[in-house]
């Protein structure tokens, strides 16, 4: 591994930059349909657990976001 | 089949709703204005001798083989060059012209050898024929006055020899070259008695500027011009009609064989994508098929550091069946998976993701697509509704104006480029969005209106402060929009603030504003626009916000729906259309539908039997990551080289050999099958029997040249690997595939191996309401009902240039390779690309005291590599580019891990990278976080 950010870390928050132009609780739900269309069940679960361990760097979207994939 | 041979009208159509009538010979005939006298007669049935004539020229009139007489007309007119008038009386054999004709004839023969026994065209040359039709029995004039006979030939092109003692300077060499390839390399030198011709300034072919397309070849009428396997094997007798497996143009050929052993491709008039035309690809660099490299026999082994040992089929399809089984046992049904391949065919890629779908029980199935057109998918089905390009290829020759982003069609999609050439020549404007001076920026008779040399990762800017001129400037299509489109307004708010304007943004892009300005109303004000891409367009961390933002601007000019417009992806590999809507995508079923439709799910369960995951699974770079975590552990490869193509190598090569099985099916022991347990031999093109989608949507025909080599069908063994693991599948031919594929899919209904031999090709949608195809997308609506405007805000790629890494790296490819190289470097193209160059700008070598020619390191965050430097004012300041078609450079050693946001389609196109002269003593160092992978070749 050359990232020192774990992978789905760093996806979710690609996703949320290019999906915060919209206003959080709408960016919130649409980075979370994003994730929900496009990702493996074991990658949403690791994302959680990032959310959950509080990991740095992680953009405050996708914490928002992580609420709605529950 | 015996040898096809196409009728040869001798003049371009000119198609158009007035008609003439006229007689040729007493036969009545009708034919569109403007249609030559020859063509004419052609088509009442009477052929008129001819040499300089070839119907897929403009006609030239310099032989006179071909007069006639017209009654009421004084004199003998040559038919090509005379158009037909209405109630006009021709007669074709009259005394008169007979004897001109021999005249004529006499002449050409007394200055040609006259060996026809032993030459190569020797039953297949016109001039023979011509003597034969026009009755020649005597040469007056003697061979042993002044001739050409002593001409020296040329044989430096790997693939055809010029014999100029041959040469009846009939040109259409030379018009061949100009007119349908449009690189104008050859001219007719001198005058009278010494005209000849000649490869640019009395050069070689190989030294000139010849692309080796072969049109010159085809166009020739006599052994002047042969393709060297003719003068190896002898003249081809029998044909089969199939489609070329490089690149997403999908150019039709006849494979020309002589018992069982292929002599030539040649390119097939009636090819829907090419009419005729090919590149040296397709035409000539199909060695690879039978070269001693091939593996033809399955292979197994226990450990990636054994050595290999050949098995036999069922021995090798049971191993791979059984290690699944046991990796799911263990590890979870989750735990296996399968990539399927672009370069494969439809039938062979469908029953790739059912065997995962039905017989893995899961949805970890992805395709190389993932690498270079995934945004593409993701970017049309958003706003027009389907994953595809808009047009057919010949939409282009209405366009007006012609957008080329990020794409550079003169390497990459050269028959298309043809096309697309031959319509700037007739007065098409073109803008070219690109950081580098592609060929097309000026080349032969074309110059781009505007190249915006953007910064790569830019591209976004761009497009939205091109919308932005549109939207402020009242260029916007509003009767089009209002009718057609949704959420305009919210968009148009936003590309009309001020941080859109291309003034705002040129400090980013390094676009000129008024330059900007200029292009966007060209294109915003053209009757036509038209939209072409490729990868610089996709392979960005914004590529799919890209896909969108041009979506946003044709619709905004109303340039969706009608011939000459469009949003147009040029596709990679041959079958990247295909394997996408064959349902490679670990979310979607076949037909672009999201695994969590229930409807859909069930009409595959009803069909396939058993309970089909709703949920999508890994995409090859989560692959990957699942591989290293421990999760993912066995993996199907068919016919891809992930170890070289992908980017990021230190990583993949890190997940393949953490995994417990990893099957390679290919034609060649290639990268990727360093990290194999288990090596499935592949078929190569000549072998297969299905179909492929080109970029326009067109399913056209691969058939059997010769039998499977390793006595299977790819289908066939992916089919056994299922039934092996308990889940029976079992088909009889592959046109059963597509019967199968046909009753799954609403855009496939219509599509069988009967309706395609019938039509030649399709284009999907193909079904009740289109029963012969849809060249034209979006006509009268979207697919999604209404046009979605899409807010595309531009968001800078992560990766940044550094004090370390202070240059831009950004990949590509050239005409006469392919891809990862692994066929193409097995043919006599590598005459033309013996190895990957790293191309920068003269001022980034002079800082660097780099000289043209010199190795140099190439190295970023998580590797390095050395390679050539080639100095080239084709790139910006700042900016290096490179090929990746050769494993020993392996350039993605040094691409990284980051990736579109909606598709983790990779970043290739921005690198953060130094340069430095080789010193293989001092490495350019790798961060902290980096991995220094010095990668050591085969
Ligand atoms: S091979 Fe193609 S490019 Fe080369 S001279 Fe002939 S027509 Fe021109
Ligand atoms: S090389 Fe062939 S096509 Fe060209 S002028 Fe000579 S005979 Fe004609
Ligand atoms: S343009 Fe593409 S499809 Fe056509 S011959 Fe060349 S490589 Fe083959
Ligand atoms: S064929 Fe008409 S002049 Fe040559």
């Amino acid at each position: 591994m050359t990232a020192t950010v774990p992978a789905e870390c760093r996806m979710a928050n690609d996703i949320a930059r290019n999906l915060g132009h919209l206003p959080a609780e709408e960016a919130a739900e649409a980075i979370a349909g994003h994730i929900g269309r496009f990702w493996d069940p074991r990658m949403r679960a690791r994302l959680h657990e990032f959310v959950d361990a509080g990991v740095d760097g992680l953009d405050p979207l996708v914490v928002a976001a992580a609420k709605h994939l529950r | 089949m015996t040898l096809l041979k196409e009728p040869d009208f001798g003049t371009p159509e000119r198609p158009g709703p007035a008609t003439v009538s006229v007689e040729v010979d007493g036969l009545p005939v009708t034919v569109p204005e403007g249609t030559s006298v020859m063509r004419a007669a052609a088509q009442a049935g009477v052929d008129i001798p001819k040499l300089c004539a070839t119907d897929s020229l403009e006609a030239f009139g310099s032989c006179r083989l071909c007069v006639v007489e017209i009654d009421g007309r004084r004199g003998t007119p040559a038919s090509c060059t005379t158009p037909c008038a209405d109630g006009m009386k021709v007669s074709t054999q009259t005394p008169k012209v007979e004897k001109l004709r021999q005249g004529v004839m006499e002449l050409y023969i007394s200055d040609h050898p006259l060996d026809c026994l032993t030459c190569p065209a020797n039953g297949d040359c016109e001039l023979q024929d011509m003597a034969g039709v026009v009755g020649l029995r005597q040469v007056r004039y003697g061979y042993e006055g002044e001739n050409h006979l002593d001409a020296e030939k040329d044989t430096s092109n790997p693939y055809f020899d010029f014999d100029p003692s041959k040469c009846i300077a009939c040109s259409r060499c030379v018009r061949a070259c100009g007119e349908v390839q449009g690189t104008f390399a050859l001219t007719i030198e001198g005058r009278g008695f010494d005209s000849k011709v000649s490869p640019g300034a009395g050069e070689s072919f190989m030294d000139s500027e010849c692309v080796s397309c072969g049109a010159c070849v085809q166009a020739c009428p006599t052994s002047t011009l042969q393709e060297r396997s003719v003068v190896e094997l002898g003249i081809p007798t029998r044909s089969v009609v199939t489609t070329c497996a490089y690149c997403g143009v999908g150019c039709s050929f006849k494979a020309e064989l002589r018992g069982d052993e292929l002599v030539r491709m040649v390119p097939y008039k009636d090819g829907g994508a090419n009419e005729g035309h090919s590149c040296v690809k397709g035409r000539f660099a199909f060695g690879y098929a039978t070269h001693p490299d091939r593996m033809l026999k399955p292979m197994v082994r226990d450990r990636i550091t054994d050595p290999w040992h050949e098995v036999e089929w069922d021995e090798a399809i049971g191993t791979v069946a059984r290690r699944m089984r046991e990796i799911q046992d263990r590890h979870g049904a989750g735990a296996i998976g399968a990539i399927t391949s672009s370069r494969c065919t439809n039938e062979e890629v469908y029953v790739v993701q059912k065997m995962v779908r039905a017989a893995f029980g899961n949805n970890n199935v992805d395709t190389c697509a993932r690498v270079c057109h995934s945004p593409t998918g993701y970017g049309l089905k958003q706003t027009f509704g389907e994953s595809a390009g808009t047009q057919d290829f010949r939409s282009v020759a209405e366009a007006d104006v012609i957008m080329v982003i990020g794409a550079n069609p003169t390497d990459g999609h050269p028959v298309f480029a043809s096309r697309m050439k031959r319509r700037l020549r007739e007065g098409a404007k073109l803008i070219v969005v690109d950081p580098r001076r592609i060929d097309l920026v000026r080349s032969p008779h074309i110059e781009a209106q505007h190249h915006l040399q953007l910064r790569p990762s830019t591209n976004v800017a761009v497009v939205n402060a091109m919308a932005h001129v549109v939207v402020t400037e009242n260029l916007v299509d509003r009767s089009f929009v209002d009718a057609r489109c949704e959420d305009f307004d919210e968009w148009a708010e936003f590309i009309a603030r001020p941080e859109n304007s291309p003034e705002a943004v040129q400090e980013i892009t390094g676009v000129p504003a008024a330059e900007l300005r200029a292009a966007a109303r060209l294109y915003a004000e053209a009757p036509n626009g038209a939209i072409y891409y490729g990868l610089g367009v996709t392979e960005h961390s914004q590529g799919s916000t890209m896909v969108m933002g041009m979506a946003n601007l044709a619709m905004a000019c109303g340039n969706i729906g009608r011939d000459g417009v469009g949003v147009n992806p040029l596709r990679g590999q041959n079958n990247v259309q295909g394997s996408c809507d064959m349902g490679s995508f670990p979310h979607e079923l076949p037909g672009y539908r999201h695994v969590s439709d229930d409807a859909v799910r069930t009409v595959f369960e009803n069909l396939w039997g058993g309970t089909l995951l709703a949920e999508p699974g890994l995409r090859i770079p989560n692959m990957f990551d699942a591989a290293i975590d421990g999760t993912f552990r066995g993996l199907f490869v068919h016919g891809e080289d992930i170890a070289q193509s992908d980017p990021n190598l230190g990583h993949v090569t890190a997940a393949l050999e953490a995994m417990e099985l990893v099957v390679v099916q290919d034609l060649f022991l290639n990268e990727t099958a360093k990290f194999a347990h288990v090596f499935l031999p592949g078929a190569s093109f000549l072998e297969k029997d299905g179909t492929f989608t080109n970029a326009e949507r067109r399913i056209n025909r691969v058939r059997s040249v010769m039998k499977p080599k390793t006595g299977k069908h790819e289908w066939q063994i992916v089919s056994e690997i299922a039934t092996a693991m308990g889940y029976e599948m079992s088909y009889e031919h592959p046109g059963q595939i597509m019967d199968e594929i046909a009753s799954v899919t609403p855009t496939f209904t219509g599509v069988s191996f009967d309706l395609l031999d019938k039509l030649g090709s399709v284009q999907w949608p193909c079904n009740e309401e289109a029963p012969e195809g849809t060249p034209i997308m979006h006509v009268d609506e979207f697919v999604r009902g209404k046009g979605r405007f899409v807010v595309t805000s531009y968001v800078p790629t992560n990766e940044r240039s550094t004090r370390r890494f202070p240059l831009v790296l950004t990949t590509g490819r050239i005409l006469s390779q392919y891809n990862v190289g692994a066929q193409t470097r097995r043919t006599g193209n590598v005459a033309w690309h013996p190895e990957d160059i790293l191309e920068l700008h003269p001022h980034d070598a002079e800082v660097r005291g780099i000289n043209h020619g010199d190795m140099v390191t190439l190295a970023s965050r998580v590797g390095q590599t050395t390679l050539r430097a080639e100095i080239s004012d084709r790139m910006p300041t700042g900016v290096v580019y490179t090929t990746f078609h050769h494993p020993v450079t392996g350039a993605n050693v040094v691409t990284t891990e980051n990736s579109d946001w909606a598709t983790n389609c990779p970043e290739y196109k921005v690198t953060a990278v130094q340069v430095a002269l080789a010193r293989p003593d001092r490495p350019i160092a790798a961060e902290a976080t980096g991995n220094d992978l010095v990668k050591a070749g085969d």
